[in-house]
């Protein structure tokens, strides 16, 4: 068997394992949906009102930047679920096995994203309810969600890293998460990005996060007719390439530094 | 085991965490076939020197091979051939038996039928099959630590690690893991096993090495070890010391060597004994027929503190254990 074959065999093994707990555990689940579900709520009908957005309603350019809040959040659980495997010496018993060196972290990313799939299967649906609409054909509908899910898939691999850093839960349920802030706000995920400071609107149009909400703005339909609220530069005339860019930027440099970390990761 | 070869082969291994030497220049041979008992107080370099050998720590200086191969330079192979148990039970709460034993399996790549079959057997052997399949959440300390090292044997390695198999189990499920342990050993392998309990490794061990802060302070087989201790001893305890001499004499007669005072008061008298029950009844008698009544008589057995204490050059009676 080569090494990548491997890795996803029994990086599969690994992710039927984590998907169990969830089975087993179904609140985590619920949980993990009222959040984004609450959100849609709150904007929709808090702000909803107030904020005008030239094109298009405020609800529709703000689900896009929801849901890639809700897929970067929902990697923080990659985290928590390395520093618990750790913390409990499940990692030990792991590594002592002839298993792929990748396949702890190939099976907790992809149970993640299976987690993150399921919670934007709600959150669409919340959103259709609220009145959000996708106005593109299919492919480009299916192009949106798949760079979505890419998206989350590489956040997992920087919250891999986090996990495997910190070794413990707790500080992996506020480490995992608190940089996720800044980088969610900071970008035009909510508001358009010429509101913002000027010294600051350079770094929230570069954000990976403002990126991918502008792809799936322009892939579902959804962005402002009004250039104004795109930001300017290179970001906000080619947010899918771009977007792309930095979803392979992450993978190249967080696999093989996770996959580092797990080698030499000693629980106690 | 003829012609058998060493199986694990640890030389100068040295560990640091800061200013603690965990493991200072340790060097282990385990023939093929044979047990070795690695025995030691807490925090004298066990568990560092098991995760050596089971790859998952790299140490500063040394070299450490299992069955040939160099655990730093093929740890994968390495992986292939032991089996092991750490000091914590590393199962998953939320599985059931079953399901982790059976993950375990294929994680070594034996096939889906293999793998379950496996699990199935080793779940009736461990007597854990009535909680097959409830998620371990529900297991006693004792049931958790029988399926983590059941989790060892999945593959019927050829070279077993265990780290404190049986510490925190109760007395009845000690003795089932020695059983286990034992068949494990008269099909072949070889077993490296740390612990705390002189007595584990005299029932398990062809040999022992005792270590202290990180190295070596003796090794042997169990009989030399318990001989450089003493042994056993027959202790009386008078109630005054008139009667001392005389129950001196009868003690010198009936055990294996000169009876002595360990301490000042000439209150105690004891004497090294090999057949213990049977001179002690002895002694009985010879004190009953000179009319002496002891306020005490007793087998005192070396434990593996007395072990400690006299490779630090302490008094082994001092602390002698209490076990009659
Ligand atoms: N990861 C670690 N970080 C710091 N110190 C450690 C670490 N692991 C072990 N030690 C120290 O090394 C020494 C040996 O520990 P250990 O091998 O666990 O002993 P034992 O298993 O015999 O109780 C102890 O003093 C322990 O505190
Ligand atoms: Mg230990």
């Amino acid at each position: 068997m080569s090494a990548v074959a491997m890795a996803l065999t029994d990086g599969w093994i690994v992710a039927k394992r984590n998907l169990i707990k969830i089975k087993r555990i179904p609140d985590l689940l619920i949980f993990s949906t009222i959040q984004p579900i609450m959100f849609v709520l709150l904007f929709a009908f808090v702000f909803g009102g107030s904020i005008q957005i030239p094109g298009v309603t405020y609800r529709e350019y703000l689900m896009p930047g929801i849901f890639v809040q809700t897929v970067a959040f929902g990697a923080g659980i990659t985290a928590i679920g390395l520093a618990d495997d750790l913390q409990k010496g499940i990692v030990d018993r792991f590594r002592s096995l002839p298993m792929s060196r990748a396949a702890v972290l190939v099976g907790r990313t992809t149970s993640d994203l299976l987690n993150n799939v399921f919670v934007v299967i709600v959150m669409s649906l919340t959103g259709l309810l609220v009145g959000w609409r996708i106005h593109t054909g299919f492919g480009e509908a299916a192009a949106g969600f798949l760079l979505l899910f890419a998206f989350g898939y590489a956040m997992s691999w920087i919250s891999a890293v986090i996990g495997l850093s910190v070794k413990s839960v707790e500080v992996a349920q506020s480490a995992g998460f608190i940089w996720m802030f800044p980088l969610t706000f900071l970008s035009n995920a909510f508001v358009a990005t010429n509101t913002l400071p000027s010294w600051l609107q350079p770094i929230a149009d570069w954000n990976p996060i403002s990126s991918v909400a502008l792809a799936l703005r322009d892939l579902w339909g959804n962005a402002s007719t009004d250039p104004a609220f795109r930001g300017s530069g290179f970001p906000a005339d080619h947010p899918i390439p771009l977007a792309v860019g930095w979803i392979l930027l992450i993978l190249i440099i967080f696999i093989p530094w996770s996959i580092a970390k797990y080698r030499q990761a000693a629980s106690r | 085991m003829t012609g058998a070869g060493t199986a694990i082969i640890a030389e100068g291994l040295v560990k640091r965490y800061g200013d603690v030497h965990a493991l200072d220049g340790l060097d282990l041979r385990v023939p093929e076939g044979t047990v070795l008992g690695l025995l030691g107080p807490n925090g004298a370099g066990k568990t560092t020197c098991v995760r050596v050998i089971t790859t998952l720590l790299r140490p500063d200086a040394g070299r450490c091979s299992v069955n040939g191969l160099d655990v730093l330079r093929h740890p994968d192979q390495v992986r292939k051939i032991i089996g092991v148990s750490g000091q914590y039970a590393a199962v998953d709460e939320y599985l059931t038996g079953y399901e982790n034993l059976e993950m375990i399996g294929r994680l070594y790549h034996l096939g889906k039928r293999t793998a379950r079959r496996r699990a199935g057997e080793l779940l009736e052997r461990f007597n854990l099959s009535d909680a097959a399949d409830r998620p371990v959440k529900t297991y006693s300390g004792g049931m958790r630590r029988r399926l983590d090292l059941a989790g060892a044997l999945v593959v019927s390695p050829p070279i077993i690690v265990l780290d404190e198999p049986t510490t925190g189990l109760d007395p009845r499920s000690r003795l089932g893991m020695w059983d286990v342990i034992s068949e494990r050993v008269r099909a072949g392998a070889t077993l490296l096993l740390t612990t705390q309990y002189l007595e584990e490794a005299d029932q398990l061990a062809d040999d022992i090495v005792v270590i202290d802060k990180g190295r070596s302070i003796a090794h042997g087989t169990p009989d030399e070890l318990k001989r450089e201790v003493g042994g056993e001893r027959l202790r009386v305890t008078l109630g005054s010391r008139t009667d001392a001499q005389a129950a001196a004499e009868i003690l010198s007669r009936v055990c294996d060597g000169p009876a002595t005072f360990p301490d000042e008061s000439e209150h105690l008298v004891e004497a090294p004994v090999t057949r213990g029950a049977s001179a002690l009844v002895e002694v009985v008698r010879g004190l009953d027929a000179a009319a002496i009544e002891p306020v005490d008589i007793g087998i005192h057995r070396a434990s593996l503190d007395d072990v400690f204490l006299q490779l630090t050059g302490a008094s082994v009676d001092a602390v002698a254990e209490e076990v009659s």
